[in-house]
């Protein structure tokens, strides 16, 4: 099976669907003749030509809404923000239009767009390219938000995402671009988007996390299987609408459940898988549910110190999870 | 004498009748909603009244079998123009389930109705020129031959959606045709605190597009610019903006009190130059219509207004667990 990058998988996915769909196109800055300042575009302007990998001009609000109104017509538009950060000017597209279009309209209308952005830090990007934004978006019902957190994942999801009908936010970790490897097949293949995924069996403790996160969490418990701890670890995929009924599993297998994000703590992703703990789990718990986040600053700075300071890292979780199994 | 100002457009005397048909339908409905709305049978209305001239002239100008419309919440010409009946508009005011702009979920005044191409709209304002945008795009994508027509109010035209969706549509050339409906105020703002530029049409020349400022007080006037933006458009030559002046004879909406910031004297003009008496005249004036044809008009319209009030007043609401319903089209679409 062929291996390939977490952007790779990104690239094959969206060019599969637009051989299959001729209404799937893409838009955004640079995506075009450069392929996207990540690469994630890459071969399709060539492939597909301008008229389906369009270069937009610099103003996210008209991406996505262009995207909104193409999408009401009935095309499948993938627009791309360059970076996470920068989707701000668009919330009001996002939230107020896309997320509301079918139950305004009382399902005359559907709004089945895709909007991929590059999320997460540990790049040197500083406040205005490291961020998670995924909680900005998280109480709004009409919307989906998917994080893959590796390439197999990260393929078949962005396939689901361009054919689902309804908006799907698909935040993809800029590290993990070129970080994670893996194999992704090139069969046409996709995978439920509101479903999380049991990435690991284990019985001591249960970590559950998404996007980069579930790599060093998976680093960290082969180190800890070597002292013999057994940590079960759930991704899950995707962050809005959550999986309720994986995470409670999840949560009553062992009993002592570790929650990371590496966005920051207060009022993320996180705050709402505990409170499902918390209303479910209460009598299966053996320890206070934990949450390992980035810390309650506005967003990651740039120098190598804090940056580091800010970041959830292998170690981090590592370090956490053991102290969860000793609790 | 040589044309008439309408044959000279190409419009028949029966077509301008329509014309006229659809601005007094428009300005009859919004007064029967007001009516509703002060006896406490309705709780919020917002008017057309005063620009169903533009409203009306642009739809027509337009194909109403095929162009797409992205209206803004005084549209109500527009829309009935584009198909949506006094029913349907009624079943909205009472926000019945039956509403088919949105089942009695919105506030009026928030359109949409996919088999007449009315794209569904929201409150903040001018999010739907993007969406004009998009659709167009489509259309250039698909090689269909349709325009988008998007409206929206003066204020609105401040905000970045305005011009990030023009700057769009001027970059890639699509066919689409926005047209504010200046009325001179953004609830109580005055244009003049409002926009910089001399002119909202000026704004158009940032955006690679020709700008026209027209009288909306005359719907052929509007129908006239708009007929040869929709060629431009069809013929591959971009996008048009188009300012069409208008007057809000009414308040912003029936939670507002206009007199608190206009005075009387121009309220009392403004209603002098009723854009829907100046048409009935030049109807008239040129035998198309008589006072006796008129008023049968009138009796007609009249009727159906009743009986769509109605029906819309005794049709059931959603059920309260209908709330639940539409999120996302999965699990059956609830």
């Amino acid at each position: 099976m062929p291996v390939k990058s977490y952007i790779q998988a990104v690239t094959q996915a969206m060019r599969e669907e637009m051989e299959r769909d001729d209404k799937v196109f893409v838009l955004g800055e640079d995506v075009g003749k450069k392929g996207g300042v990540f690469k994630a575009t890459e071969g399709l302007y060539d492939q597909f030509g301008e008229e389906r990998v369009i270069d937009t001009p610099l103003a996210e609000s008209a991406i996505a809404g262009v995207g909104v109104g193409a999408a009401m017509y009935g095309m499948r538009p993938i627009a791309e923000m360059q970076f996470a950060d920068f989707i701000m000017p668009a919330v009001n597209q996002i939230i107020s239009e896309a997320s509301r279009v079918r139950y305004r309209s009382n399902n005359d209308w559907s709004c089945p767009i895709t909007i991929r952005a590059p999320y997460g830090g540990g790049v040197h990007g500083a406040l205005y390219h490291s961020q998670s934004v995924e909680a900005v978006f998280a109480n709004q019902p009409g919307l989906k938000i998917v994080m893959p957190s590796n390439p197999y994942d990260a393929k078949g999801l962005l396939k689901a995402a361009i054919r689902d009908e309804d908006p799907v936010l698909f935040f993809e970790h800029k590290r993990a671009y070129r970080l994670l490897k893996g194999e992704v097949p090139d069969d046409d293949y996709v995978l439920p988007i509101g479903k999380a995924d049991v990435k690991r069996e284990g019985d001591d403790i249960t970590v559950i996390t998404y996007g980069l996160c579930v790599n060093f969490a998976l680093q960290a418990a082969e180190k800890l299987e070597e002292e013999g701890i057994s940590a079960h670890i759930l991704d899950l995929r995707t962050v809005y609408p959550l999986d309720q009924e994986a995470i409670i599993e999840a949560a009553k297998k062992t009993g002592k459940v570790l929650l990371v994000t590496e966005d920051n703590k207060e009022g993320s992703i996180m705050s709402e898988v505990a409170a499902i703990i918390s209303e479910n789990c209460l009598f299966d718990l053996d320890s206070p549910i934990q949450r390992l986040a980035g810390p309650d600053v506005p967003a990651m700075p740039y120098a190598p110190t804090m940056e580091k300071f800010f970041m959830v890292n292998p170690d981090k979780v590592e370090e956490a999870m053991r102290d969860l199994a000793e609790f | 004498m040589g044309k008439k100002r309408h044959e000279e457009l190409g419009l028949t005397d029966e077509q301008v009748l329509d014309m006229y048909r659809t601005m007094l339908l428009a300005r009859k409905i919004d007064e029967r909603m007001w009516l509703l709305n002060r006896a406490g049978k309705i709780p919020f209305v917002i008017s057309c009244q005063g620009q169903e001239a533009a409203q009306v002239g642009a739809s027509f100008a337009l194909d109403r079998d095929k162009d797409y419309t992205a209206p803004y919440y005084r549209d109500m010409g527009v829309v009935l123009a584009f198909g949506m009946t006094p029913k349907e508009l009624f079943l909205s005011g009472f926000a019945k389930a039956e509403d088919p702009n949105s089942g009695g979920r919105q506030m009026p005044g928030h359109f949409g109705q996919k088999k007449n191409r009315i794209l569904t709209g929201s409150s903040p304002v001018t999010t739907q020129l993007p969406h004009a945008v998009g659709v167009a795009l489509a259309g250039k994508m698909e090689k269909k031959d349709f325009a988008s027509f998007v409206t929206l109010g003066e204020g609105s035209s401040n905000q970045g959606d305005f011009h990030e969706g023009l700057n769009f549509a001027g970059v890639h050339k699509l066919p689409v045709i926005t047209m504010v409906e200046n009325n001179k105020y953004a609830i109580s703002v005055p244009l003049e605190r409002q926009v910089a530029s001399e002119t909202v049409a000026d704004r158009a020349k940032s955006y690679g597009m020709p700008g026209y400022q027209v009288n909306g007080n005359d719907p052929l006037e509007v129908y006239k610019v708009v007929k040869e933006a929709r060629e431009r458009a069809i013929n591959g030559e971009g996008p048009t903006l188009i300012e069409a002046i208008t007057n809000r004879l009414t308040a912003h909406s029936s939670d507002d009190d206009h007199t608190a910031y206009r005075d009387k004297e121009e309220i009392e003009e403004m209603k002098k130059n009723d854009c829907v008496h100046i048409f009935s005249q030049y109807l008239k004036d040129n035998d198309i219509l008589t006072d006796e044809k008129e008023q049968e008009l009138i009796k007609e319209l009249d009727k159906e207004i009743n009986e769509a009030t109605d029906y819309a007043e005794n049709a059931p609401y959603a059920e309260p667990e209908d709330a639940l319903k539409y999120v996302y089209a999965d699990k059956g679409g609830e």
